[in-house]
């Protein structure tokens, strides 16, 4: 069946077949790798999209169901070389190790800052609570969202 | 596969009349796990994402289509409490109070909390209209409940009465994205204390035996207090099984319990 999905500001058919998800759809029908498949079930965060205003797990998000949908995913956070002040944070406090749960920070920070633009550290963590860094690097993640924030400075 | 995205209740119910075998989508949290992970391909799916009547949310009546980022912000005090413990944030999002019934695992996280409110599940079908179905005769078993094919849930009904007075605790190996090991609400009202447990049998459960004992009892002392703890480790009835053991979710349940009944007394 055909979706259409209003992608990066970009209206997108799609032909899906069967019950994929919204995640395998970005990746390997619109060409948009930065969301990043890990769990599949929800538990890492590392698949993190706005999905119709929301932060969700676009692995959870059956494509078919995205009908009709606007979804904002990392790529759509910064524009041309510009990147999006949470990923220049990320950069200036080397928040970045391996790299694979960097866009689903990425996406959740963004989507705090914008409902809620000058969060407590409880609610940094809150905001945060489901992305997953195996590399542990919390502390310079933390810290670069208080510096965007103004919580740090 | 067949996909149906229903844009209003009646269009929905008329899909689950005509198609029974239809799988009902709502948040995806359950069901996306089953497809991605086990591999379950339901050959028909009706979507209720679209249905603007099941996100209704008011204290006397939940919509079924809620989710629990809004009871987080706007539900009873212990179903926020509770919502607060679901998954992360971009699971509370997505999933819903509705979906959290149909699925009624033993651990669902908003279950105790009806059945201590003693609320009761709205459901409809075209055929049949609305059914309203207790709260201890729509729990059956380990996800069963009663349920029909043609019908969907459509709304969790709270009596006006309940008391305001409530508290709601889980254990779990973290913090943040955790399905339960045990959870509890305590409410208490001015007939006393309700007590009700998730993870430790086969549906939620009320330890009756517990409520019975401490409230025809005219103090909440200590002694009182630790008898009450003991009887309800004692009739809980859970299972050993990969998240943890029978005897720590007995010795949990008891805990647990008589912590929230402290807590209410505050």
């Amino acid at each position: 069946m055909n979706v259409t999905i209003t992608v990066n500001g970009e209206e997108r058919v799609v032909d899906v077949a069967g019950h994929e998800s919204l995640l395998n759809v970005l990746r390997n029908d619109l060409d948009l790798p930065g969301t990043k498949d890990a769990c599949e079930q929800g538990e890492c965060g590392s698949c993190t999209v706005i999905f119709d205003g929301e932060s969700v797990c676009s692995c959870l998000v059956m494509a078919a169901d995205a009908d009709g949908s606007t979804v904002t995913t990392v790529e759509g956070l910064s524009v041309d070389t510009e990147l999006h002040p949470v990923q220049e944070a990320m950069l200036a406090e080397g928040a970045v190790q391996c790299g694979f749960c960097t866009p689903g920070f990425v996406v959740s920070g963004s989507h705090l800052l914008e409902t809620n633009p000058h969060p407590t550290e409880p609610e940094i963590r809150e905001a945060l609570s489901g992305n997953i860094c195996r590399c542990t690097g919390y502390g310079a993640i933390l810290r670069a969202f208080e510096t965007v924030t103004g919580e740090g400075s | 596969m067949d996909f149906i995205a229903a844009h209003d209740l009646d269009e929905a119910l008329a899909a689950k009349a005509h198609q029974p075998e239809a799988q009902l989508l709502a948040g995806g949290t359950d069901l996306m796990v089953e497809v991605n992970l086990a591999h379950h391909r339901p050959p028909s799916i009706l979507s209720l994402r679209r249905v603007e009547e099941l996100r209704e949310l008011t204290p006397g009546r939940i919509g079924a289509g809620v989710t629990w980022a809004r009871l987080e912000r706007n539900g009873h005090r212990g179903l926020a409490q509770a919502a607060r413990t679901v998954g992360s944030p971009q699971i509370r999002a997505a999933g819903t109070i509705g979906g959290n019934v149909a699925t009624a695992s033993p651990a669902g996280d908003g279950l105790p909390w009806i059945i201590a409110a003693e609320a009761a599940i709205e459901v409809k079908s075209r055929e049949r209209g609305t059914r309203t179905i207790p709260w201890n005769e729509f729990f059956i078993g380990v996800k069963r409940t009663s349920l029909a094919a043609d019908e969907i849930i459509t709304a969790v009904v709270v009596p006006e009465d309940v008391p305001i007075a409530q508290e709601f605790a889980k254990v779990g190996t973290r913090n943040a994205m955790v399905i339960s090991t045990v959870s509890c609400v305590v409410i208490r009202g001015d007939d006393g204390f309700r007590v009700a447990l998730g993870s430790v049998a086969t549906t939620p459960m009320r330890a009756t035996r517990a409520e019975e004992m401490i409230n025809a009892e005219s103090t909440t002392s200590q002694s009182v207090l630790d008898e009450f703890a003991r009887i309800v480790s004692e009739e809980v009835r859970p299972i050993t099984d990969h998240r943890s053991t029978e005897s720590y979710r007995r010795h949990a349940a008891g805990v647990l319990a008589k912590r929230l009944v402290e807590r209410s007394l505050r």
